[in-house]
């Protein structure tokens, strides 16, 4: 329903959004790995006011098994406010909700009761297919023309993946959104700079390599992605293409810097064919090109093979594996998921070419298997991974699994699911929440977090 | 009394159009945000006023042929239907335009979104209702000639041009220099419900 005002959660510019009241719940995606029971979105209470702080208040189950929910995104968010295609009376109220795996859709709103939200839509993968031409639905973005999904297969689970569109409204499937793809084929993440009209995708692979867990083959013959796409956001048209060579193995996580006056934005890289580090780069408008630099290598580090699980044993070295990467409000603060080596690393990324790292911990890892101070049973698996930050920068929250058929590659005995949240210092530096340990409930394992309001990946800005 | 009324309306809906976010004002600060440059809102104005204007034309133009080869009547029966229907569109389907022009606009780009953004809001119908009396007012004295009604519909135009001109150039001057954006999140109400009544009602007026 239209509103008379916007909705609250709608801020112009990423300035204001950062003086945006504290988020009081989580929503997290949890799937079983198994595929015997249905996947939910689960809601944390992260108030830490709140009794039941730190623990599950409720919860949605989806209709059938074996979707993989994975990422997920609001109806409608800030860009709502942008001048040149304005809806600022639509409420964010809906999570959009895609099972990779299944490439079914849910619409599940959050209101009356944002502890006990409700499906109130299901698009079956079918209708996906025949109107869009897509499946394995993985990142949804709200956006100027209404919500962005996009997809990593075509109809069939072949190439190319790409991008479709949903009303933000009626939720109807209005169609592939890619007018003109040039060579672009494999996808994975994609985020834009709405004060640049352009929209930069990322790739992974297709299905048949990734969907029983990666494939040594492919991986070692440099033949996933590792690749970055610039579009023209408006003429859907593809730009420009920058290869990131063949040492570099998927390129993923996409972070445009929020204030869309800045031309520039990071993304990491999982792996290097090289020495198994994992780097982060910058790109930036260079003339009147796109262009990008590595800013940051994260090496892997030596272990005992004994400790290794079998895809890594060869090498005696436990990679970073950086998974996810997030950047605060004001562009200052860039965050690092490490899932192989169990670091968080913060930097700060005020000049976007000289990041410094301002801190650091540790938790779980393939060789560490580092606690927490309020874990019950001591050594934790799994890494820190899908990781997402308070609009105020004052709070981190992250989970610790990355897909059902890859967790068992580098964590063989399984992953028993955990979410934990750091507390950021004014000058930087982090550390862990003692009393903020979500112990995941056996048969589901945690993925992405979305934060009451919003956070700093689900909204994009036109006001500098 | 009588003789003056039509242009008072043409001058209130420009100003109306005007204060609609939507129609210019808040592009022409964004652009000026971006770009630093207070400048940039006051030349954005410009193209802003000319593709509303066009749009606006468009309709006159339209509404003055129509009126040489067919009855007055029919004329206002026929456009109170379209600006109910309009009224209707605007309201299920308004929000679902593809989105050409963004923050990289230029000139022309600006001209092009403000022609689209009008049209598509039923900016131009919405004056039929005094558009139909003002330009198709063929006394017993001088019959109705499409060279007779240019100057007064050229006129119809310039009016609603200006006026609307004005009120988002104050509107743009205002925010951009003394208010800033944080008003919107609060004070942005919902002028698109507003216009779709306006469009309902100036159908209204034409058939009753």
């Amino acid at each position: 329903m239209a509103t008379w005002q916007p909705d609250p959660s709608f801020y112009p510019s990423p300035r204001m959004a950062a003086k945006a009241p504290r988020e009081n719940l989580a929503y997290v995606a949890a799937f079983d790995p198994e595929r015997k029971k249905p996947d939910a979105i689960a809601v944390v209470d992260v108030n830490p006011n709140s009794p039941s702080y730190s623990q599950i208040v409720g919860q949605v189950d989806m209709p059938n098994v074996g979707d993989e929910l994975h990422h997920f995104g609001w109806n409608a968010c800030s860009s709502c406010l942008c001048p040149n295609a304005p809806h600022p009376h639509v409420e964010r109220r809906y999570l959009v909700v895609p099972g990779l795996r299944s490439s079914r859709l849910h619409i599940i709103d959050t209101r009356p009761d944002p502890r006990n939200p409700k499906i109130v839509k299901i698009i079956e993968p079918e209708e996906v297919a025949e109107k869009a031409g897509y499946s394995r639905l993985h990142t949804t973005h709200c956006g100027p023309e209404g919500i962005y999904v996009n997809a990593l297969g075509d109809a069939k689970g072949n190439r190319p993946g790409g991008i479709f569109l949903l009303d933000h409204t009626s939720f109807d499937v209005l169609g592939q959104w890619e007018m003109d793809r040039g060579p672009q084929e494999l996808a994975y993440d994609f985020w834009w700079h709405l004060g640049h009209d352009t929209m930069v995708t990322s790739e992974w692979g297709t299905p048949d390599t990734f969907e029983n867990g990666l494939v040594p083959e492919v991986l070692l013959g440099s033949k996933y992605g590792r690749k970055l796409h610039f579009w023209d956001l408006h003429k859907r048209k593809h730009l420009q293409e920058i290869d990131f060579g063949e040492e570099h193995q998927l390129v993923f996580e996409l972070r445009p810097a929020h204030d869309p006056t800045k031309a520039y934005g990071f993304v990491g890289c999982v792996i290097s064919l090289k020495d198994l580090s994992s780097s982060i780069w910058t790109w930036y408008r260079d003339g009147d090109k796109w262009a990008v630099k590595k800013i940051i290598e994260i090496p892997a580090e030596p272990a005992d093979p004994e400790l290794l699980p079998p895809v890594l044993q060869g090498f005696k070295a436990v990679a970073p594996l950086v998974t996810d990467i997030d950047l605060s409000m004001d562009d200052k603060y860039l965050y690092v998921s490490c899932w192989g080596t169990g670091d968080m690393i913060q930097y700060d990324v005020s000049d976007p070419f000289e990041p410094k790292e301002t801190g650091r911990v540790r938790i779980g890892g393939i060789v560490s298997r580092t606690s927490h101070p309020a874990a019950k049973n001591g050594a934790l698996n799994g890494g820190p991974q899908m990781v997402e930050i308070s609009r105020d920068g004052k709070r981190v929250y992250f989970t610790n699994s990355l897909y059902g058929a890859i967790d068992t590659q580098f964590y063989p005995e399984g992953i028993d699911g955990w979410m934990v949240k750091l507390k950021v210092s004014k000058k930087g530096g982090i550390k862990f929440d003692k009393k903020f340990f979500v112990e995941w409930p056996k048969g589901h394992r945690p993925h992405q977090v979305r934060l009451e309001g919003g956070d700093c990946s689900s909204d994009s800005y036109c006001y500098p | 009394m009588s003789d003056i009324s039509p242009w008072l309306v043409l001058a209130g809906l420009g100003a109306f159009h005007g204060i609609n976010p939507a129609m210019g004002w808040l592009f022409a600060v964004a652009l000026g945000l971006h770009r630093g440059n207070r400048r940039i809102v006051f030349l954005s104005l410009i193209p802003i006023a000319l593709g509303h204007a066009v749009s606006i034309a468009i309709v006159v133009t339209l509404v003055v042929i129509l009126g040489l080869v067919i009855d007055r009547h029919l004329i206002e029966i026929a456009g109170g239907a379209v600006l109910i229907g309009w009224a209707v569109y605007h309201a299920v389907y308004g929000h679902r335009h593809r989105v050409r022009v963004g923050m990289q606009a230029g000139f022309a780009g600006l001209g092009l979104w403000s022609f689209m953004m009008a049209t598509a809001h039923g900016a131009g119908v919405m004056l039929v209702p005094v558009i139909i009396p003002l330009c198709l007012a063929a006394s017993p004295a001088k019959e109705l000639t499409a060279a007779g009604s240019l100057p007064v519909s050229l006129a119809a135009v310039g009016v609603h041009m200006a006026s609307m001109l004005a009120i988002t150039g104050i509107i743009a001057f205002i925010v951009y220099e003394w208010i800033g954006l944080a008003f919107l999140r609060r004070g942005w109400f919902n002028v698109d419900l507003i216009w779709t009544a306006a469009l309902v009602i100036a159908g209204i007026i034409l058939i009753v």
